[in-house]
Parts: structure tokens; C-alpha cells; sequence
């Protein structure tokens, strides 16, 4: 028997593998580093994170390998992907750093948790196969609900980690459910033998849109899109700011990929029915989102209500590669490398604007209140002009990478004849405008209201005004990140 | 011919606003300097462009390309014909003006205050000289952020209501703009490139939408009826130098649009609708100079006068005679002195006063005398008086309409008398008559710095009155090819 066993080609998965012998060797160094040690754990992890980097960045560009019995891939979409998890992971790490140890959450767990969330999001963006993205996102999605409730004495983040924990598995198990009538009907769970499968016509269509409609569910949950939003602002509330940060960051791109991975890779020949599926949840997370942030009060909650009209557009993008009878080589690279910058875009944002929002949070303060932004330009003209550049990259005003975000993703979405959803979009996207120009109000027109000077370390002052200038630099020179998506997107499907 | 004069047009305030804002508020007297230091450099790179000007040539002149966005082929193309180039040369010299109306006016945050007005003059250059659509767009859409900081931080007491209006508004439009520019692309065959968009043959249907969403976009700017309520609120509210530039430059904006886009691109909707452009040039015309007449606000005032003006310029292109849109031009150019004069006038006495209703003012005359002299002069500039820039544009406006239709000639030229009821009785309200009160027995007549400022815009309004023949000889030959190019159907 054991001559059936062929070792895997371990080579495209040895970032996760790296990943996961440092997530031990840190679990185990801080057992023993003590309380005293804390750093440690922390460090580590930042070298960790740098290591898988290195490892990625080797081999970046590489076409498309399969490893473990074609459960998992490593392709230039991939790749792209992992890397920009690493550096807005590593951005997680710094912002919440002191916000962290002044409430005296910066033990060891943290930084595992943040670790293996981090590894299930690469498995997830590496999955070929329905079960290895389950494993990927149950392993995601565990660590974050323990993060969500790592302050276990606040009853808010308790709170938020039930509904977090509670509507989760209940869209894990739509997700399931809807993966066990895709292999009822095709007999695989390997991607690309679905999508074989569908090609063929051999698979019983009821059973394959009924499948597709769990899975669509599952992906629109994890993304936080209308109607599967409802978690969304009560966790990004209830969670300590830094965990916040970390949900509104990295984990889209993950939801992207899998959503890329499902329906793209897997269900395409179902294209008409799932673009029509996204496209009603894109109008309505558009509305919904950008409306619901206007009402709001709190800072963390309207930029929830922020993220959720950002994904909607991120769909726009996803709906619009296959227009009509006919499919365009050129219209599905620009639709789908759209979506994926994007989503880039997106996770640069929320990174800059929960960061300043960890800046002017202090031991035993949480800035969390529109208010608490009130005349920040006369207590730090750096970071309120860094925190303008972030909204109004959020708003879509030029020149900054928003602008350009929503620029390819409309375009894409004209090109696809949906000129109805694209003037929608656009009509709520100037209402949205209003909230954010509401924050810039708050920082320049609005005297202080609080005198306290800000306080932060040099590498969170560094890494933050870094992430507001690629904000700027990445608007006035949009090419090269686009084309990254594009030469990636090109070279993957 | 590659000249890189334009692209220091856009970039030399732009970049000279780091320093001014890198030195902080703190050192007020050395940020003004400097600040009046850039916007001399950028008045300074942008004569070249006047001087080197082949006005014999058609066509785009100091053309700069260079790949910006090869993923969608969009380019950094700039150009300019004998119509963009008067208003780069405007623009930069009204930020003069600006600085220099700012200097001791504005004692908190300078640097930003200043720093706000050079960026915004560099992305204003920039709309002007850009050839590719999206730089035009994406230049467009900025200069809104400077103006809404400007109106919110330094304005009045409604400032918050003033700026988010100003900005709701104009992005309304300009989404909207973008949809119908995403449409052109496509049609275009995956272009963004300004010229080639006018070469382009389009349906009559096609071109009314487009030619809707582009009005949308460019009736907010104008500001047209009735989509002019923003424009009112705004400048109330704007510091001096912001209602400066709103009214000599951003308002110039949509007529630009006009003329660079609709136009050319979408002739045969231009001329499809060109009676409904005309009705509501003359809604502005009339109407809004009704409403002039009953303001009690100075600032209100002078803004819906500016609007009454603006129809003008729309009346003017929508004739579609070359003594029309010449006209037009001339007029937009005349207006951009004018106004900024009006408004600097208005806030010379607001800085005094603190107020700018007329009712608290009367009998400035008796201890400003050297101020009356140009409010006058400026107040007969706005009223059209012969010999000064106002006469000229109105006058081959009206000469243009009466060519089109003696009854829109006609009631074009009621504005001479409404222009002259509301601007001289606000005059004559203000400034003539015995002393009204104390506060204004206290007035002291103006400083060397204001009377520079005036003196240096009442030299351009007689300039242009008297001999305006290198503002239109500039702009001859681009307008006639305009002419040629719309009279041919692209259907």
C-alpha cells in the first residue's frame, strides 16, 4: 500500500508550510518567554510574516502549479494575493500594537490567532478543491471569533463574538450544504472538474443553481455584502479596534479569492445565473451601506457600513465579465482584475482609516466616535491630512486610488451594457460622499474638543503616513498596481 | 513641437505648496512670501505660453504626451488652442491677486490657506491644458477638495452648509459626466484621447444623452438655471479669495466643458438642442438678474450677477456665430476680472466692517475716496459700460444673438439696463449719500497692498475695453475651426 503514496510537491505550498512551523514555534517560545518576554511573540511574528513574504516573492509569477492531488494551487492571482495579506496583516500588527498592550491584550494568543487566521486565509486563497477552502475558511473563521472576544471582560465584544460566532457557522453551513450539491451533481470537488463537468452538460442543472445559491450565500456572508450584512457592523463595533482592523483588512481579499476561485474558476458555465445574483446584492449593498452610514454616529460602524457598499462594487466588477451570449477573453481579464484591484484598494483604505482611528485611541479611551475626530488638523495637520487623503480615496474623488478603484470597476461594468446598476452605483456613491466629507468636516472646519497631544511610536507613525502617501501615490500613478492585477488575473485564469 | 511649459503651468504651484505648507503656520510673514513667491513663478512660466503662441496655427499648441495609465490607454496629454490658453493665463494671474488679498486678512493657518489656493490653481491649469479625457476628468474632480476646504475652514458662519452643498453638487454632475465618458471610450474604440473623441461619428440619440449628461455636469459649474442655487451660498460664505476664484475661474469651468466637449464631440445634439440652451441662458439673463435686484447682501448680489453674466456666455455659444462664441470668450475673460474686482471690493469693506449688507453701509465715499474711485470703475465694468472689458462681451453677444434671432437679441440686451439697475443702485446705496453710522465715519481708505490689487485689475478691465484686439486675435483661428467643425453633422 504504501507504494501508492507519492510525496507531494511541497514547493507551492511552503509559504503555509512556513507559516505553520513558525504559528508552533511561537505558540511554544511563548510558553516559555514569560510575561516578561511579551515581545517576543510579536516579533516573531513579524519575522514570520517577512519570511513568508520572501518565500512568496521568489516565486511570484510563476505559472499556475497544483500540488497535493490538485487540492491546492499556487498561481500569479495567488500569489499577488498572499503578498498584500502579509503586508496588511503586518500593518495590523503595528497599528494595534500599543492599542493592544495599554488594554493588556497583547498576549500570545493574539498573535497566534492572528497567525492562523492569517494561515487559513492563504489556504483559502490557494484552494483548488471545495474541501481545502472549507478548511481554509473554518480555520479563518475560528480564529477570528476568538479574536473578536479576546477581551473577554467586555461584554460588547462578547456580545459581538456570539453573533459573529452564531451567523458564521450558520453561513458555514449554507456554504457546505451548498458544496455537497455541487459534488451531487458534478461528482468532484476539484475546481477545475467542475467546471469540466459544466462544460461537458453532464451535471443536473436544478441541482447545480441550487447548490450555486448556498454557495453564493456563503461568499456574500464572508464578504458582508446585502443581506448577509447584519454581522458586519455589530462585530466591527463590539471588537476591540485592532481586531476590527484586522477583519476590515485582510480577510476581503481572501473572500475575493474564493469568490474568484468558486464561481470564475469553478461554476463559469452558471455565469448567468450568478452574475444575476450579484448583481442584485451589489445594487443593494451599494444602497444599503452608503445610506446606513449616514445615520451613524460611531466611527468603526459607518466605516462597516462603508465596507459593505465597498464590496457591493467590488461585485459590480465580478458580475460584469460576461455580457450577453458570447465570452470575451479581454472583457473577463478586465472585469475580474477590476474587482481584484478593487479589493486592493479597499484593504489599503480600511487599513489607513482604522489606523488613525487606533492613533487617537489612548489606555482606557476608545476614539470611536465621529466626535473624537473633531479638529484633528490642529492637533496633528500630518495625520488629518493623512486620514482626509483616506476618506476621500473612500469617497472616489481624484487623485487617489479609490478614484481609480471605482474608475476600472464602472468601466468595466459600461462595457458590460449594465448602464442601469452603473448610474445606481454612481447616485449612491454621491451620497456617500457626504459621510465621508462629514469626517473631513469634523477634522478641519470643527474646533477640538479633546486637547490631548497624540501619542504613538515611531514605526506606527512611519508605517501610517507610508499607507496614506500609497493612497496618494498609488492615484497619481495608477498603472503599475493595475497591471500587476491584470498580468495576474491574465495569467491565472 | 514638445515644450514641458504647460506642465510647469500645472506643477509649479502644486509643488511650490509643500514648502508653504512644510514652514507651518507658525511663520506667518515668511509662508506669505514665499506663497506670493510661487504664484509669481506660476504667473511667470505661463507667459510663454502667450508670447511663444502661433496664432496662425490651428490647432493644439505646447503639446506634451506621455503615457500616464498605458492598462487604459489614458494618457498625460496636454495641449492648448486659443481658447484654453487666455484662461491659463487668468488663472494664474488671479492667484496672484489672491495671495495678495489674503495677506494680512487671514491670521489663522496661512500656510494651509495659502497652500489651499496654489493647488488649487495648479489643478486648475490642469483642466484647462489637459487633451486626454481622463486627465481633464481627474484634474476636474480635484480642484474640488481645495475649494471645500477653503469655504469650510476660512468661511462665514454657514460655511459647513455652503461647502457641502458646492461639493454635493458639482460631483453630482460630474459622476454623471463619467458614465457618459466611459460610454465615449467605448465607442471610441478604447480611447481617452480628447481630439480623436471629436472625430467621432455617433447617432443623434447617443448624442442627446451624452450631450444631457455632459449639460448635467456643466449647468452646475456655470452655474445655469436652475441649477445655480449652490453658487450663491458658496460664494456668501467663501473667504474673499475663495468667491475670487469661484467666480473668475471655477465658474469658467462648465463654459470650458462646453466648448471642449459638447460641442465638438456631439454637434448635432448642440444644434438638436440648442433652442432649449438658449431659453435658459435667457432664464439667467433675465430672471437671475431680477433676483440680483432685490438682493440685500452685497456678496449675494455680485453672485447672481455673476450667474446673469454666465448666461451670457452660454447664450453665446448656443447661437453658433463666430461674433457669438467669440463674444462669449471675451466675455468669460472680462467677467473673470470683473468679478474677482467686485468680490475684492466687497470684502475690502467687509474686512473693515464686518458686514456686507448693504443697509450698514452709506456715504463710504466721505472717507474712502480712493476706494469709491475703482468700486465705481468696477461697478460700470459690471454694468457693461463702454471702454471697459464688460462692453466688449456683452456687446458682440448681443450682436451675435440679433444675427441668430432679433427677439433673443432682444431680450439679451435687457441686461444692459438690469446689469446697470442692480449694480449702480447697489452702488449708489452704499457709497454715495451722507455718512449712514459710525462705523462707517470710522473707515480708513485703502493700503498700498489693496490699491496694487485694484490698480493691477482695473489696468486689465480698461485694457480690455479699450483695445481688446490681443484677446480675440489670439482666439481667432480656433474659433472659426470650432465653427467649422460643429456646422458639420456627424450622423
Amino acid at each position: 500500500m504504501l507504494n501508492n503514496f507519492v510525496m507531494p510537491d511541497l514547493y507551492p505550498a511552503a509559504p503555509e508550510l512556513f507559516l505553520a512551523t513558525m504559528a508552533c514555534v511561537i505558540l511554544l517560545v511563548d510558553l516559555f518567554a514569560g510575561s516578561r518576554r511579551r515581545w517576543l511573540a510579536g516579533t516573531l511574528t513579524q519575522l514570520a510574516l517577512i519570511g513568508c513574504a520572501a518565500i512568496t516573492f521568489l516565486n511570484y509569477g510563476e505559472a499556475a502549479s497544483l500540488t497535493f492531488s490538485n487540492m491546492f494551487i499556487d498561481d500569479p492571482v495567488s500569489d499577488l494575493l498572499k503578498l498584500l495579506v502579509y503586508v496588511s496583516v503586518f500593518g495590523v500588527l503595528i497599528y494595534g500594537r500599543d492599542y493592544l498592550a495599554e488594554r493588556d491584550l497583547d498576549k500570545g494568543e493574539y498573535y497566534l490567532l492572528v497567525l492562523f487566521a492569517t494561515l487559513g486565509m492563504m489556504v483559502m486563497i490557494s484552494a483548488y478543491n471545495l474541501l481545502t477552502l472549507y478548511l481554509g475558511l473554518e480555520m479563518l473563521s475560528l480564529s477570528l471569533y476568538a479574536l473578536v472576544a479576546i477581551d473577554r471582560d467586555s461584554p460588547r465584544a462578547t456580545e459581538a463574538a456570539m453573533k459573529y460566532f452564531v451567523l458564521g457557522a450558520l453561513a458555514s453551513g449554507l456554504l457546505l450544504y451548498g458544496m455537497s450539491m455541487i459534488y451531487g451533481a458534478t461528482g468532484t470537488l476539484e475546481v477545475g472538474l467542475i467546471a469540466q463537468a459544466l462544460q461537458d452538460g453532464i451535471a443536473n442543472r436544478t441541482i447545480l443553481v441550487f447548490g450555486l445559491v448556498f454557495l453564493v450565500a456563503g461568499i456574500a456572508f464572508k464578504l458582508g455584502v446585502v443581506p448577509f450584512h447584519m454581522w458586519i457592523p455589530d462585530v466591527y463595533h463590539g471588537a476591540p479596534t485592532a481586531v476590527t482592523l484586522f477583519i476590515a483588512t485582510a480577510p476581503k481579499l481572501a473572500a475575493f479569492a474564493m469568490a474568484l476561485r468558486l464561481l470564475v474558476s469553478g461554476l463559469f458555465a452558471l455565469a448567468d445565473e450568478w452574475q444575476t445574483m450579484l448583481m442584485l446584492m451589489a445594487v443593494l449593498s451599494i444602497g444599503v451601506g452608503n445610506l446606513a452610514a449616514i445615520a451613524q454616529t460611531n466611527i468603526k460602524r459607518m466605516l462597516a457600513y462603508s465596507g459593505i457598499s465597498h464590496m457591493g462594487f467590488m461585485l459590480l466588477a465580478l458580475m460584469s465579465g460576461v455580457a450577453g451570449r458570447d465570452v470575451d477573453p479581454m472583457a473577463l481579464v478586465n472585469a475580474y482584475s477590476s474587482a481584484m484591484y478593487y479589493s486592493i484598494a479597499y484593504v489599503l483604505m480600511s487599513l489607513g482609516a482604522f489606523g488613525v482611528v487606533l492613533l487617537l485611541s489612548r489606555a482606557g479611551y476608545e476614539a470611536e466616535n465621529l466626535e473624537d475626530f473633531k479638529g484633528l488638523n490642529k492637533r496633528s495637520p500630518w495625520f488629518a491630512a493623512m486620514m482626509m487623503i483616506t476618506m476621500l480615496s473612500m469617497a472616489g474623488i481624484p487623485f487617489f486610488v479609490g478614484f481609480f478603484a471605482k474608475f476600472s470597476v464602472l468601466l468595466a461594468a459600461v462595457a458590460a451594457e449594465h448602464l442601469t446598476v452603473v448610474v445606481i452605483a454612481v447616485i449612491f456613491s454621491l451620497i456617500g460622499a457626504y459621510y465621508y466629507l462629514r469626517v473631513v468636516k469634523l477634522m478641519y472646519f470643527d474646533p477640538p474638543a479633546d486637547s490631548a497631544p497624540i501619542r504613538a511610536s515611531m514605526d506606527m507613525r512611519v508605517l501610517l503616513s507610508a499607507n496614506g502617501l500609497a493612497i496618494a501615490l498609488l492615484g497619481l500613478f495608477p498603472n503599475a498596481l493595475m497591471m500587476l492585477c491584470t498580468v495576474a488575473v491574465l495569467r491565472s485564469l | 513641437m514638445n515644450s514641458s511649459l504647460l506642465s510647469l503651468a500645472i506643477w509649479v504651484p502644486i509643488i511650490g505648496a509643500i514648502p508653504v505648507l512644510a514652514f507651518g503656520s507658525e511663520r506667518r510673514e515668511l509662508v506669505r512670501w514665499l506663497a506670493l513667491a510661487v504664484a509669481i513663478a506660476g504667473f511667470v512660466v505661463t507667459l510663454p505660453l502667450y508670447v511663444g503662441f502661433d496664432r496662425e496655427f490651428v490647432g493644439m499648441q505646447f503639446v506634451e504626451m506621455a503615457p500616464w495609465i498605458p492598462r487604459f490607454n489614458v494618457q498625460y496629454f496636454l495641449g492648448v488652442d486659443g481658447i484654453s490658453v487666455l484662461f491659463i493665463l487668468l488663472n494664474a494671474f488671479v492667484t496672484i491677486l489672491v495671495v495678495l488679498a489674503g495677506w494680512e486678512v487671514i491670521e489663522e493657518k496661512v500656510a494651509q490657506y495659502m497652500a489651499a489656493f496654489l493647488v488649487m490653481s495648479g489643478l486648475m491649469n490642469g483642466i484647462f491644458a489637459s487633451l486626454d479625457v481622463v486627465l481633464f476628468y481627474v484634474f476636474f474632480e480635484a480642484s474640488l477638495i481645495p475649494m471645500y476646504i477653503i469655504i469650510g475652514v476660512w468661511g462665514g458662519p454657514n460655511r459647513v452648509y455652503a461647502a457641502f452643498k458646492f461639493f454635493l453638487y458639482t460631483l453630482l454632475g460630474s459622476l454623471l459626466m463619467l458614465v457618459a465618458l466611459f460610454y465615449l471610450f467605448l465607442e471610441a474604440g478604447g480611447s481617452f484621447n480628447l481630439l480623436e473623441w471629436h472625430q467621432l461619428r455617433l447617432g443623434l440619440t447617443p448624442q442627446i444623452l451624452v450631450f444631457i449628461a455632459f449639460l448635467v455636469a456643466f449647468a452646475v459649474k456655470v452655474p445655469m438655471w436652475p441649477v445655480h442655487t449652490w453658487l450663491p451660498d458658496a460664494h456668501v460664505e467663501a473667504p474673499t479669495g475663495g468667491s475670487v476664484v469661484l467666480a473668475a475661474i471655477m465658474l469658467k469651468l462648465g463654459a470650458y466643458g462646453f466648448i471642449r466637449f459638447s460641442l465638438p464631440i456631439l454637434p448635432d445634439a448642440s444644434h438638436a438642442l440648442a433652442p432649449m440652451m438658449i431659453a435658459l441662458s435667457l432664464i439667467a439673463v433675465v430672471y437671475i438678474g431680477f433676483v440680483a435686484l432685490v438682493q440685500a447682501d452685497m456678496k449675494k448680489l455680485i453672485a447672481y450677477s455673476s450667474i446673469s453674466h454666465m448666461g451670457f456666455v452660454t447664450l453665446g455659444f448656443f447661437i453658433f456665430n463666430q461674433i457669438g462664441i467669440e463674444g462669449a470668450l471675451v466675455q468669460m475673460i472680462s467677467h473673470g476680472f470683473i468679478s474677482a474686482a467686485m468680490f475684492l471690493c466687497v470684502g475690502v469693506m467687509y474686512d473693515r466692517m464686518h458686514s456686507r449688507q448693504i443697509a450698514d453701509y452709506g456715504g463710504v465715499v466721505n472717507t474712502m475716496p480712493k476706494f469709491a474711485a475703482f468700486f465705481m470703475l468696477f461697478a460700470m465694468a459690471n454694468s457693461g459700460l463702454p471702454a471697459t472689458s464688460g462692453f466688449v462681451g456683452e456687446f458682440m453677444v448681443i450682436l451675435g444673438a440679433i444675427k441668430h434671432n432679433f427677439w433673443v437679441g432682444f431680450a439679451a440686451a435687457t441686461t444692459l439696463i438690469l446689469g446697470a439697475a442692480y449694480t449702480l443702485w447697489m452702488y449708489k446705496r452704499v457709497v454715495f449719500g451722507a455718512v449712514a453710522n459710525d462705523h462707517v465715519a470710522k473707515l480708513t481708505d485703502i493700503g498700498r497692498r489693496e490699491f496694487l490689487v485694484l490698480a493691477l485689475l482695473a489696468a486689465a478691465v480698461l485694457a480690455m475695453g479699450i483695445y481688446p484686439y490681443p484677446f480675440t486675435d489670439i482666439m481667432h483661428a480656433s474659433v472659426d475651426n470650432l465653427l467649422k467643425h460643429v456646422a458639420v453633422s456627424k450622423l
